[in-house]
């Protein structure tokens, strides 16, 4: 599964992007969030409070109860600031 | 038409490109976004848009075509810069193009106010006090869901 982190997110992981083989047990949003908070501090601080952060599946927005799959584009941001 | 790009527009050039050899088109409305010089009392000295590539184009075409679908436009065009950008800069351009000037006006307001909370862009600002990012507003978000009520309930409530 390929992650992408942006703005905040991406400065509090450390990392842009990354390559992860999560164990079977991650089959939501939700699930992949929970397990990622337990890989370091980085990410614990960054995905502490889920009010502001937003996911995409496969480039489209995903709620929390979207499925997840190896072959997926996951990608974790804040709110967006455009315009 | 959308464009995500680095460098920066010229609206009267656009304004023109967009209504050549349209004669059905009456009105033109556009919306163009500036970096300002100050933000919650602290000067800017420039602005860095981040995005997300992959996933900008498909955004924004997703929100021109549920403007075209809302409403009977000619023509649109959005444009938005990714980048460092100085205070004064240009960061996006909204163009749309009616028979008349509602359809052109709701639908460049309703554009703007989906790119603001849709589209998938982070503002940084470099301040006196260091860099920061720019934290998403209740009020956009409030902008863009007046658009979400059906439109005749909205034309019933403004009377």
């Amino acid at each position: 599964m390929k992650l992408l982190y942006f703005a905040w997110i991406r400065e509090r992981i450390g990392i842009a992007e990354e390559e992860i083989s999560p164990p079977v047990s991650v089959r939501t949003v939700t699930d992949l969030l929970d397990w990622l908070k337990q890989r370091g501090r980085g990410y614990e601080q960054a995905l502490a409070d889920l009010s502001i952060v937003r996911v995409a599946v496969n480039q489209d927005y995903a709620k929390l109860d979207h499925p997840v799959a190896p072959d997926d584009e996951v990608a974790l941001f804040p709110p967006v600031t455009g315009g | 038409m959308i464009r995500i790009q680095q460098e920066d527009f010229d609206v009267g050039k656009e304004l023109k490109g967009l209504v050549r050899g349209k004669h059905g088109i009456g009105g033109l409305c556009s919306f163009v976004g500036l970096v300002r010089d100050m933000a919650d009392g602290e000067r800017i000295g420039a602005m860095t848009l981040e995005h997300y590539p992959a996933m900008t184009e498909k955004a924004v075409e997703k929100i021109e075509a549920d403007a075209r679908a809302r409403w009977p436009l000619k023509a649109s065009l959005i444009i938005h810069r990714y980048g460092t950008l100085e205070p004064g800069d240009q960061i996006v351009l909204v163009i749309t193009a009616a028979a008349h000037r509602q359809d052109a006006f709701e639908a460049c307001h309703f554009l703007i106010d989906w790119l603001k909370t849709q589209a998938p862009f982070w503002k940084r600002e470099e301040t006196d006090s260091g860099p920061q990012w720019v934290a998403a507003r209740d009020s956009d978000d409030r902008a863009a869901e007046r658009w979400a009520q059906d439109r005749t309930d909205r034309d019933k409530v403004r009377g």
